[in-house]
């Protein structure tokens, strides 16, 4: 039954944009459109930038995440559509987050952004709850929006993803041009859900799912009773964006292409792996995550090794999750059988593995068994479960049950001791079924705390140490004890302690290039900013410094990839017609970074004591972690503290220890504050949104009570 | 299956292949949209050709590229997305593009360019 339809005119998009966004509220079912200004292409350039701004437009700082005024935006950005790029088809996603109750943004793959984009939209905003389940449905041929209530039995994403491909599409040749967001079970009982994005493999003949994992989109997806958006748009080419300049990005595309091609499989094998190579990598290093960040190594980790991946990932073409993404880091794990859950027995495709997978799943629950990985990776993307959240939380409650905060009462008889393979994949189907102990675990690691002390007596600073989130949002999947840099990477962030704005480990750790707090705050500020702009143009990360030019080491600064950023700007200048340089490139970033600490602000949050991370992220919680170690630590002691650790306890060397590291962070929090313009209390200030042509009147109404 | 071969040694660099490729492709006589390319060099031209190794086929994110039952490797144009990995990833450097066109371009062993060759540096070899 549908009901309301709404038909709009057919555009053409002029240099990256089309101009005009849609609205849906799904309260009254109405479907309209909305002007893209200059204004917001000016300040909020697209993707995230235009995510941002419509939800600072939509709330108030009373809005609750499951409020109907909580919208949730999808937005690509200017550069999203093309072809000639690698990484060039990505959907940012936004919405007030059920677990940092603060703006989330997640970038996600699959072709519903380009479709949305080629279909005259430049966003997407969802707001309002419907009564009964819906699917929209976006017709980019014919000009005609859909709100539907969906008769659609099935609840996980990868059943419902196939049945609506195979609806909306026309025949089997025609299911390219269909992709579709979804959710699945757990989304209801959770509040980690996430988003599925779709799109077709035409070699596979199946539909594949890429992830908007973090923060709990999906919750809201669910809680607003969308079943799914469903885009068709047929006819695809290289040049539907009219860029000013084809010539510039055909150039630029084509140099990667061909440093891709000679280059992969002697740096990063993106092509072969993807990012999965990384996993012994990290076990090396000391980074891997192992038994809730205890430890960053295991001698089990050659059981997850990316080459027993590879074994399992089939077909051997590399595919990309958007046309021209010779990057191609997508992986596929054909005729997985499931051993548990309601989809035992059948053939399934996993998609992954990923890094972050193999760790969240495997080595930091203590589960080093492939197939097991890959059994919660399937089982997590299509109960619409974030995987990072799921690991590290259940990494968490692990740890709380080995040391007797938990038991098997209160676990409803699941024993989750480290390794329990059977116990993580029966909590992750309670989770879908919104039953037990899953339904307690689905509220995330900051809930949990909370539960845990209140109801079950559990000392709250030993699970403040331990329990890895921040703002609300658990950790992804590295170590960050021996790297001051990354504690920050992870805790200086906006939503939360992710990899996605700082990844400056091995800069800091292994190369040691940044010994110094101002070198430190410098990368902490460039490299979020950096990394913001792939969220306003849709762009993926990957492509920038996963692959790196064979001189790059000669350059001035390699860790930047000088070359692959020319490329971006020339990107830009070629859509746009306009002509930044590489310094605007980051004021352009630095005016939605601004725009989004302002707005945790305005939410209540966002502020220094928000940044304050878990003593597990900065070192060694337990005698058991500081004795693993105890060599590295007893000289970090005499060397950089000034203490002899010779005839102190273990528990006076880590108080030693912490003191240290704590004010440490607090240093490094000092310095980066200051470059990035804010006050000791993390607020921007005034002068650095006038320099940013950011003083917009209602952010000086918010920062004012704050200075 | 006829493939394009080369006899570099031979070539004197006139460009007429190049002339007569593009002026039947694209009805123009420019040397940057042949699909074949003499390039100078010190020594010995250089001739780039395809060899209909067929490399690209599995790049080709939309299966646009096929080899054709006389197996010469073909691209479709209306499937083509224009993304050009085929032209990052060709072995010979003979997949080919220009800015005026959204889709690459190839060699489809038509042997027009050998009939004007004047030295006998390009050939149709059955393989």
């Amino acid at each position: 039954m549908i009901l309301n339809e709404y038909k709009y005119e057919l555009g053409t998009i002029e240099r990256g944009y089309n101009n005009r966004s849609l609205y849906i509220n799904l309260s009254d079912n109405t479907i309209k459109e909305k002007e893209v200004t200059q204004f917001m292409k000016d300040k909020f350039i697209g993707g995230k930038g235009f995510g941002l701004w419509y939800l600072w437009n939509a709330v108030t700082p009373e809005t609750k995440w499951n409020d109907p005024e909580n919208e949730i935006v999808i937005a690509h950005g200017p550069i999203a559509g093309i072809t000639q790029y690698p990484g060039s088809g990505k959907s940012l996603v936004v919405t007030l987050s059920p677990l940092t109750h603060m703006p989330m943004d997640s970038n996600v793959g699959g072709y519903f952004g380009p479709y949305l984009k080629f279909s005259g939209f430049d966003a997407l905003e969802l707001q309002g709850k419907a009564e009964k389940d819906v699917i929209i449905f976006i017709d980019g041929n014919r000009g005609i929006v859909q709100i539907m209530e969906s008769d659609v039995e099935e609840k996980d994403s990868h059943l419902l993803s196939e049945i609506l491909t195979d609806r909306f599409a026309k025949n089997e040749e025609d299911k390219k041009n269909v992709s579709v967001v979804s959710t699945g079970s757990a989304a209801d009982n959770t509040l980690i859900g996430l988003l599925n994005f779709s799109f077709y493999d035409i070699r596979r003949k199946a539909v594949r799912l890429k992830q908007a994992g973090r923060g709990g989109i999906g919750t809201v997806f669910r809680d607003k009773k969308i079943k799914a958006l469903v885009v068709r748009f047929e006819g695809t080419k290289g040049n539907l964006n009219n860029p000013a300049d084809q010539g510039k990005i055909n150039k630029a595309g084509i140099k990667l292409h061909r440093e891709i091609c000679l280059l992969d499989d002697k740096q990063n094998r993106m092509r072969k792996i993807g990012t999965a190579n990384i996993i012994e990598i990290m076990d090396q290093y000391d980074l891997l995550p192992i038994h809730n960040y205890k430890f960053g190594s295991h001698k089990d980790t050659y059981k997850i090794s990316s080459d027993k991946f590879q074994a399992r990932v089939t077909q051997g073409l590399p595919d990309g999750c958007w046309y021209g993404c010779s990057l191609s880091c997508a992986k596929a794990a054909d005729d997985f059988i499931p051993e548990t859950g309601p989809y035992k027995g059948q053939k399934v495709i996993v998609d992954g593995p990923e890094y972050e997978n193999a760790a969240a799943l495997g080595s930091n629950i203590g589960v080093f068994d492939r197939d097991a990985v890959l059994e919660l990776n399937f089982y997590c993307d299509t109960y619409g479960i974030d995987t990072i959240s799921f690991g590290t939380l259940t990494a968490f409650i692990m740890e709380c049950y080995e040391n007797g905060i938990l038991d098997k009462e209160k676990t409803g008889g699941l024993e989750l001791y480290f390794g329990n393979k059977e116990a993580a994949l029966e909590l992750i189907h309670q989770m879908a079924r919104g039953e037990g102990f899953g339904k307690i675990a689905g509220l995330g690691i900051r809930r949990m705390k909370k539960i845990f002390i209140e109801e079950y007596g559990a000392d709250a600073d030993f699970l403040n140490d331990i329990g890895m989130e921040q703002k609300g949002l658990e950790y992804s999947e590295y170590l960050s004890k021996e790297s001051l840099a990354q504690q920050g990477g992870y805790g200086l962030t906006n939503k939360g302690p992710q990899h996605d704005e700082a990844w400056l480990i091995f800069m800091d750790m292994v190369n040691n290039q940044i010994p110094t707090f101002e070198d430190k705050a410098e990368a902490l500020h460039y490299f979020p900013m950096f990394r913001t702009w792939f969220g306003l143009m849709g762009l993926c990360k990957l492509p920038w410094n996963d692959i790196v030019p064979e001189d790059n080491k000669y350059t001035d600064e390699p860790a930047k990839i000088p070359e692959h950023v020319q490329n971006y700007v020339d990107l830009f200048n070629g859509i746009t017609g306009k002509n930044i340089d590489k310094h605007e490139l980051i004021r352009q970033s630095e005016r939605v970074y601004n725009f989004q600490r302002i707005f945790n602000i305005r939410m209540g949050y966002g502020k220094r004591i928000h940044d304050r991370t878990p003593y597990r992220s900065m070192g060694p919680v337990t005698e058991e972690e500081y004795l693993s170690r105890q060599e590295r630590y007893d000289n970090q002691l005499k060397e950089l503290v000034g203490i002899d650790p010779e005839g102190m306890t273990t528990k006076e060397k880590i108080a030693a220890l912490r003191k240290y590291r704590e004010d440490q962070y607090e240093k490094l929090t000092d310095a980066v504050y200051q470059r990035r313009g804010w006050t000791m209390d993390g607020v921007p200030t005034i002068k650095k949104l006038k320099e940013l042509d950011m003083d917009i009147p209602e952010l000086i109404e918010v920062v004012e009570q704050h200075l | 299956m006829k493939v394009l071969k080369k006899d570099p040694e031979k070539c004197i660099a006139c460009h007429a292949c190049e002339e007569t490729c593009s002026k039947l492709y694209f009805k123009e006589e420019n040397p940057d949209k042949a699909c074949l390319r003499i390039k100078e060099t010190d020594s010995h031209p250089e001739i780039i050709t395809c060899t209909q190794c067929g490399e690209c086929i599995d790049i080709c994110p939309v299966i646009a590229i096929t080899r054709d039952k006389n197996g010469i490797v073909r691209i479709d144009q209306k499937k083509c997305v224009g993304c050009f990995m085929c032209v990052g990833f060709c072995p010979e450097l003979a997949m080919f593009m220009h800015d005026d066109y959204i889709e690459p371009f190839k060699c489809v062993s038509c042997g027009q360019c050998v009939k004007v060759c004047p030295t006998g540096a390009i050939y149709i070899s059955e393989e």
